[in-house]
């Protein structure tokens, strides 16, 4: 690639003032007009540089050319392999061969669970899905849930016990933590550690307390890198204890968030993202008119699951039956006048899912927000005198004033305890506890300060107290503080035992790594964000021998022929009647009435201002929106993801401002040296609009050295720059540009659609005037009526549908990775990524609107629009992609040859094509993980989302059998499925009952470029705003 | 001017002509025998087995039906092919001592699965489900031929596109009623025209040659 010239900032900054450029804007480089922007936009697969270095000649071509035409006709000759059955000697009562199985089970996070539904063929775990009966899940996941059975079946996991890097076997490192006991239990347990990650799971708690009282000298550290440190210790310092927070977003209609990102991170983001969704949901009794073509309810005879009755009632075919004129579909819901959205202040350094779905987003840098948080405390109370400095604090106390019991103010996981202090006194002020908020006991089994617990082990190890450590996950080497040098102290241990997924850094400095069994291999219990307890039940045996924590500690308590099962069951076995109720857990997923009980704590006053000096750059560490703290590096699924914010994919950056970016002379991609409490890491930069001043972000968890073939040298190590001082940050960072030049793989060019009215916006009070605002062109023209001689296709059975509720959407991505696993999707590499042509069938486009200081941010998930008059249908020459008789834009694999004119002729650059062999072929265990009812594409080849036709046909089949019609919500696809908001709604537009046919009735509903007369069946319902029309003013 | 060409030329050259036309014609015809030919098509191409299995022997002889075996050939996509344990709880009792079933015997004590050779192998972009079939009134036979009089299992038909299509299209011509569909012996009646038309109807037989129905 040839070096870029850089960024024109200023010229932009002119272009952003003057107005003319685009309302919406996808990036900087697209308001400069850049020249990769303009390759990007001009042609969908911008670079074309052949795949092969060899010049070509006349004779190479002619070699070429002369072997093309052989194989082209060898390869049509070939025989196709014999294949074997190879049944089971004794087969399972409930297995039924080519049908998927699904168990319940849970995964934790951060030792935060989410029950979970997980798919099986044949023994093969292949898909995660949220359980709808777990609290936190209600059948949402995130992209860390859906990702993880790609973990599992990772070739670079640790395949065998090593001892000081040779094989060994679990017999003899089970002999080698038994000596280890027996020589601290002469001591009475002193020099024996135990270092694990956050510990909820109840067993491994009342394990390790009993080997702790076994062996009383011995202790137990934990550390999580981007963990609940602050939210302990600020609730500490309000009730004098830690307590766990839980929010009732449902109740709450307004919400002031402290740079708390609980949309999309941290625990219980999946229901709260439903809940806050559910408060914004609209729907109202206004008919979108004239209604969209594809929602005409033509031929439709029956209620949606009604068995038949007659011979062919709902089926008639084209010959026979009576035609229905198309009805109009009946929007259904309030009058727009009562319409009510929840109302959400952001206060936020670095922009996040959830800044993105606020009114009013207040850009302040992150050490400010403790300032904030005084001034809104101050303001709140009585006869305050206004704030000078935030302009908007009275506004934003005056709205939280009006409502008292139905607001909640949130703070965020970096930001420091006394914030979180000043969050729990503000709603304990606002009388909001017990109806938005409300606290119970720690999940935590032991809810230590983990950045103390995990200094002092340090302290301990260097001072030569530690003969054995065993450490339980966590990575320790890699993500400790830097200034704890934890390798250099780890080392000084005579013998250290280490469980863990992957032979990582840490696992280089052990003389015993054990390999750990993955959540889906073995059996343990784990809370969820309300404590409730979930089983987790494995769906294979571990791959490669590995052992959980629960066996290793058995181990070490003198107990080694304990398994994980007997040690989990045990710990439940004083439970009445245990059978039933075992059975009855591992099925629910859920633990009946383990929730925790909300307690009654009052919070002091919080101490008063003595918030931090704010001078000079500060620097921001977050865990990474993608791989989190870097135990995800490995995953290629999540490498490629296109981060929510910057849709940037295989590394992190140093993010800043626009006006921070001039004011250091540099630009995106240039390389940036920063140097913080005397340690210095380059790394490059990323201009983010809507970024505060002054400060820089960086992401942890790249730049790993044992990760794995995919995580190894990908990124920037930040965690170099993290210290025990000043874990989320802080000021006095220095910062000077550095020489050379970086290559991001940032898909926001990709399938650019270059600034045309995509996303439609109003305001609560402008919707309430005309609720069809989506209607309102900007140019003032109107959509074009075109007029055809053709009739219209009539849709006699089904026809599918979906909308995207733009309203909805928190543009979290977990559909992205959903799409990946449902549809065997590969994973491309970095530069490929930068041509161009990562395969996510759905993606997440992400509009900035208004300056770059403090942009509108928005979301907008586009997938393929299953166009009526599909322009890409018109173009192949071999007919390869075609309409099915229930209107699906059917694309046929084993038809395409790869001329990609569909692509180039597609609107909405949703077609991926295969410019090589993308999917694994040869990586065994690899294809475990793939979706037996999708083909695994070949090289050549062009695809795109088939709104998951394989679980459509599976449920059509289904009600084949029992002769019915299929019922409304029976097929979601697998984005819809994930989506945490559901904001994505498929069905049969046929019924007018059904909810996406409501959903595209009602008065929001447009569709992407109307005017090519493309009708998408995936229409979008406008976002609303509700913005404080005290702060709009000023 | 001398000729540059001798005379024969011409000669040769009108039968070069007729040699590349028909030359170009066999090429054609020896590419259509070689595509439907058994040697790619497998059509009555009996393929080595563990066992020497006779699905005419416990078919005809023993009357056993095909659920006894092939379970879930009404629920699922895939028929099923027996566990071992299915075929010893008759063997275990009768040809006990039978040498042909050693490996039966072996795979029963071992744990080891018997490794069977697929006969009717479809390619992997075809997703065929043997439950809707049988559900709308299909008979076994239809596709899989006279099984009962199998002594070593064969393919009947090449499972080509066009021999699916042409089902697809014409479901009337093949339909069966449902309580015939696992019998081995059924003929079409004489008015399978309009017996066939009036099962598609009952059966809610929607002729089905949407793409998406066999390829994903």
């Amino acid at each position: 690639m040839k070096e870029k010239p850089a960024l024109d900032l200023t010229k932009i900054r002119a272009r952003l003032d003057s107005a003319r450029g685009p309302l919406y804007w996808k990036s900087l480089e697209e308001l400069a007009e850049t020249e990769e922007f303009q390759a990007f936009a001009e042609d969908e697969f911008a670079d074309r540089t052949p795949d092969w270095n060899n010049p070509a000649n006349r004779r190479y071509f002619l070699k070429l050319m002369g072997a093309s035409l052989a194989l082209a006709g060898v390869t049509a000759c070939t025989k196709q392999p014999p294949e074997a059955i190879v049944p089971y000697v004794r087969q399972p009562e409930e297995f039924v061969p080519g049908m998927p199985l699904y168990y319940a089970t849970a995964m934790q996070m951060g030792g935060v669970a989410t029950g979970l539904l997980a798919t099986s063929y044949l023994g093969r775990p292949t898909k995660i899905e949220g359980n709808p009966d777990h609290p936190g899940s209600r059948g949402a996941c995130d992209y860390f849930h859906l990702a993880s059975v790609l973990t599992m079946y990772d070739p670079d996991r640790a395949q065998a016990v090593s001892n000081n890097g040779r094989i060994s076997s679990w017999v003899a490192a089970q002999v080698a933590l038994a000596s280890a006991r027996e020589a601290a239990a002469i001591k009475n347990g002193d020099g024996l550690r135990i270092l694990t990650e956050t510990v909820t799971s109840p067993t491994l708690a009342a394990q390790i307390k009993a080997l702790l009282k076994d062996l009383p000298g011995a202790k137990w550290h934990q550390y999580e890198p981007c963990g609940r440190h602050n939210a302990h210790l600020g609730s500490t310092l309000a009730f004098g204890r830690p307590v766990n927070t839980i929010y009732h977003f449902d109740q709450a209609d307004v919400i002031v968030s402290l740079d708390a990102d609980f949309l999309s991170c941290g625990p219980g983001n999946l229901i709260y993202a439903r809940q806050f969704a559910d408060k914004r949901r609209v729907m109202t009794n206004v008919t979108h008119s004239p209604q969209p073509k594809e929602n005409w309810q033509e031929g439709y005879q029956e209620g949606p699951s009604a068995p038949r009755a007659s011979q062919s009632a709902g089926y008639a075919s084209e010959a026979r039956g009576p035609v229905v004129l198309p009805p109009q579909v009946q929007a259904e819901g309030k009058s727009p006048d009562q319409t009510t959205l929840n109302r959400m202040y952001v206060v936020e350094p670095s922009p996040t899912p959830t800044g993105g779905m606020a009114d009013h987003r207040i850009v302040l840098r992150a050490a400010e927000i403790e300032e904030f948080a005084l001034a809104l405390n101050t303001a709140l109370g009585p006869g305050a005198p206004a704030s000078d400095k935030f302009k908007q604090v009275a506004a934003i106390a005056r709205d939280l004033q009006a409502h008292r019991g139905a607001s909640v103010v949130v703070a965020g996981a970096n930001q420091p305890p006394n914030v979180h202090a000043l969050a729990h006194a503000m709603n304990q002020l606002l009388g909001n506890v017990g109806k938005t908020v409300t606290y119970t006991d720690p999940i935590e089994a032991n809810p230590v300060d983990q950045r103390q617990s995990l200094a002092e082990l340090t302290a301990d190890m260097n001072a030569g107290k530690v003969d054995s450590i065993i450490i339980l996950g966590g990575n320790p080497v890699y993500a400790a503080p830097a200034d704890l040098n934890f390798a250099a102290a780890l080392k000084k241990v005579n013998f250290r035992a280490y469980l863990s997924l992957f032979l990582d850094e840490t696992a280089v400095l052990a003389n015993w790594h054990l390999p750990e069994a993955h959540y889906l291999e073995s059996w343990s219990d784990v809370r969820g964000y309300d404590g409730t307890v979930s089983i987790v039940q494995p769906l294979i045996a571990p791959l490669y021998g590995g052992k959980t924590a629960h066996e290793v500690i058995a181990t070490l308590a003198g107990q080694p022929d304990r398994t994980c099962h007997d040690l989990v069951q045990e710990n439940w076995q004083n439970q009445s009647n245990f059978d039933l109720f075992w059975q009855q857990s591992l099925h629910d997923g859920v633990l009946k009435n383990t929730a925790l009980p909300a307690i009654n704590v009052t919070a002091k006053a919080p101490a008063s201002g003595q918030s931090a000096t704010v001078q000079g750059l500060e620097i921001i560490f977050r865990p990474d929106p993608a791989i989190w703290d870097g135990s995800w590096a490995n995953n290629g699924w999540l490498q490629e993801l296109a981060k929510p914010q910057n849709k940037m994919t295989w590394d992190n950056a140093a993010w800043i401002s626009p006006t921070t970016a001039q004011k250091l002379n540099v630009s995106t991609e240039d390389m940036l040296e920063l140097k913080y409490q005397g340690r210095t890491l380059t790394v490059p930069v990323w201009v983010m609009p809507g970024h505060a001043n002054d400060s820089v972000t960086v992401h942890l968890g790249y730049g790993r050295t044992h990760a794995g073939h995919t995580g190894d040298g990908v990124g920037f190590n930040a965690y170099l720059l993290r210290t025990s001082t000043a874990p989320d940050g802080g000021f006095g960072l220095e910062a000077q540009k550095a020489g050379g030049h970086y290559h991001f793989a940032s898909t926001q060019h990709t399938q650019t659609m270059e600034g045309r009215d995509l996303v439609r916006v109003a305001t609560l009070d402008e919707y309430k005037k005309n609720p069809q605002f989506v209607d309102e062109r900007e140019e003032g023209k109107p959509i074009p009526q075109y007029m055809t001689l053709y009739p219209d296709y009539r849709y006699q059975g089904y026809k599918w549908g979906m909308t995207i509720d733009l309203n909805a959407c928190v543009g979290c991505s977990a559909c992205i990775v959903a799409c990946q696993a449902e549809n065997n999707i590969p994973v491309v590499g970095k530069i490929e990524v930068a041509r161009g042509r990562h395969m996510n069938w759905i993606r997440v486009d992400r509009y900035f609107k208004g300056n770059w200081d403090n942009p509108e941010l928005y979301y907008q998930p586009v997938p393929c629009m299953h166009c009526e008059n599909a322009p890409c249908e018109l173009v192949c020459p071999v007919a390869a992609t075609v309409h099915s008789g229930d209107g699906l834009n059917q694309m046929i694999y084993n038809r395409c040859v790869g001329t990609r004119y569909c692509s180039n002729n597609c609107p909405y650059k949703v077609r991926r094509f295969n410019f090589m062999l993308y999917s694994d072929w040869y990586t065994e265990s690899l294809k475990g993980v793939r979706n037996p009812n999708v083909t695994v594409r070949s090289r050549g080849v062009m695809e795109k989302c088939t709104y998951c036709i394989q679980r459509i046909s599976a449920v059509k089949i289904q009600s084949e059998k029992e002769n019915r019609r299929i019922a409304d919500g029976e097929i979601t696809p697998a984005c819809a499925q994930a989506c945490p908001t559901q904001a994505i709604a498929f069905g049969d537009i046929n019924d007018p009952k059904s909810r996406v046919a409501q959903l595209k009735a009602q008065a929001r509903n447009y569709s992407l470029l109307e005017e090519l007369n493309t009708r998408p069946r995936t229409t979008y319902l406008g976002r609303l705003r509700n913005p404080n029309p005290e702060i709009e003013k000023g | 001017m001398a000729q540059i060409f001798h005379r024969s030329t011409n000669t040769i050259s009108k039968v070069s002509l007729v040699c590349a036309v028909l030359g170009a014609g066999g090429l054609i015809a020896f590419a259509y025998a070689m595509d439907r030919g058994a040697y790619v098509t497998d059509v009555k191409v009996v393929k080595p087995q563990p066992v020497p299995f006779s699905h005419k022997h416990h078919v005809t002889d023993d009357g056993i039906d095909c659920r006894y075996c092939h379970t879930s050939v009404e629920t699922s996509s895939f028929a099923g092919i027996p566990a071992t344990e299915v075929c010893m709880s008759c063997h275990s009792q009768i040809w006990a001592n039978a040498e042909i079933l050693e490996p039966v015997r072996a795979s029963f004590r071992s744990g080891e699965s018997l490794e069977w050779t697929r006969v009717h192998d479809l390619p992997d972009f075809v997703y065929f489900n043997h439950s809707i079939h049988i559900n709308k009134g299909i008979g076994c036979a239809t596709c899989h031929g006279r099984v009962d009089q199998m002594p070593l299992t064969y393919k009947e038909n090449t499972l080509y596109m066009n021999w699916c299509v042409n089902c697809h299209r014409n479901p009337e011509k093949y339909v069966r009623p449902r309580d015939q569909v696992f019998s081995m012996t059924y003929e079409p009646p004489a008015n399978q025209e309009e017996l066939g038309k009036k099962l598609v109807e009952e059966y809610h037989i929607q002729s089905l040659t949407d793409c998406y129905t066999c390829h994903r």
